[in-house]
């Protein structure tokens, strides 16, 4: 290329002007108002007014799609709310009955302490004349009346593996001594209770005849208080 | 200069007038001012090259955003617009970076 035609940005800038520079100058208008104008609309509008069909259209498919699987997540999910709740009612309904049951068997296996009405019977004995075989009598007595909860003396609760033993001379509840005079309180029905106790040939007649006696005394709210110890079967299973 | 300064009026025109461009004509812009781009990058070097000639900016100028233009609406007929309309912009980035490269070596001789 031949050297003296070679012009500079410095005389690209400084040369005089020709129509042919003002045409050129129109052109370079354009551009640059077309620039700034596709510039502008990119940033205001974002990019869905200029885009064409076809990825509109994949757009929206793709957003179908993605609505669906929101829509299935959200099914599974509630069913499994359902799921969830149904079984949370159906436990706590096992709950409620397990607990009421274990109340029950409790005070059966007299581990905890009960109140209810009933009757406290006091056994005066000063000969001491009365026998482990009286006592399992009175308490066969009132179990047949309906007691539900007995202790004797404060100290022995009356369960279902309760004995009654006497060792040299002295009662003994499950292995512990029980002395005279004996208090009876049994939870149950104070009438049928004192009924119990009272009928011609019963416990009040056999104390007499021993030399002692009996008064009974009906309550509304008597606390039994003592506790049987708690014991798991050591060869017993439920059986199949 | 009058050319630079058409520029500056182009831009400021463009910024402050806020024109709307019409929705047909919505995907072809950006592909018209990047042919245009290329044409005024290659009229640069020709400038420097000393080869430069008016009319044949001007034709370089209008063929070049009229055959880009034209490619990518066929290409939207046919329904490759969006792969073809991003081929011109590959072809015309390369050229160009040529031409700017060819501009750089005038300018800073390296």
């Amino acid at each position: 290329m031949p050297e003296p035609r070679r012009r500079s940005l410095r005389s690209a800038l400084t040369s005089r002007p020709a129509w042919g520079q003002a045409l050129v100058a129109v052109l370079l208008g354009a551009l640059g108002f077309a620039a700034a104008l596709q510039v502008r609309v990119n940033d205001a509008e974002g990019v869905y007014p200029g885009a064409r069909r076809g990825d509109l259209i994949e757009l929206l498919d793709s957003l179908d799609a993605a609505n669906a699987r929101a829509e299935k997540q959200i099914n599974e999910l509630e069913t499994t709310k359902r799921e969830l709740q149904t079984s949370t009612t159906a436990s706590q309904t096992a709950l409620l009955e397990a607990r009421r049951e274990a109340s029950t068997l409790a005070i059966l296996a007299g581990t905890v302490p009960a109140r209810g009405p009933g009757v406290v019977i006091r056994i005066n004995d000063p000969e001491a004349a009365v026998s482990a075989v009286t006592m399992l009598n009175a308490i066969e007595e009132l179990r047949d009346a309906g007691a539900e909860a007995i202790e004797i003396n404060n100290s022995a609760r009356v369960v279902a593996q309760t004995y009654f033993a006497v060792s040299d001379g002295t009662l003994t509840i499950d292995g512990a001594e029980v002395r005279p005079p004996y208090v009876i309180d049994a939870v149950g029905s104070a009438a049928t209770l004192s009924v119990a106790v009272g009928f011609p040939g019963g416990l009040q007649d056999e104390v007499q005849a021993l030399g002692g006696s009996v008064t009974v005394e009906q309550t509304d709210a008597l606390d039994v208080t003592a506790l049987a110890e708690e014991r798991t079967p050591e060869y017993a299973q439920p059986a199949p | 200069m009058i050319p630079v300064l058409g520029l500056v009026a182009g831009v400021v025109a463009g910024l402050l007038l806020q024109p709307t461009v019409p929705v047909p004509l919505q995907p072809y812009l950006p592909i018209a001012v990047v042919a245009a781009l290329d044409a005024v990058f290659g009229a640069l070097r020709a400038y420097l090259d000393g080869i430069f000639d008016d009319k044949v900016f001007v034709i370089s100028f209008v063929s070049n955003v009229v055959i880009a233009a034209l490619i990518v609406y066929l290409g939207d007929q046919l329904g490759v617009g969006g792969q073809l309309s991003t081929g011109v912009i590959v072809v015309l980035g390369i050229r160009i970076f040529s031409n700017v490269a060819a501009i750089r070596r005038h300018v800073f001789h390296a």
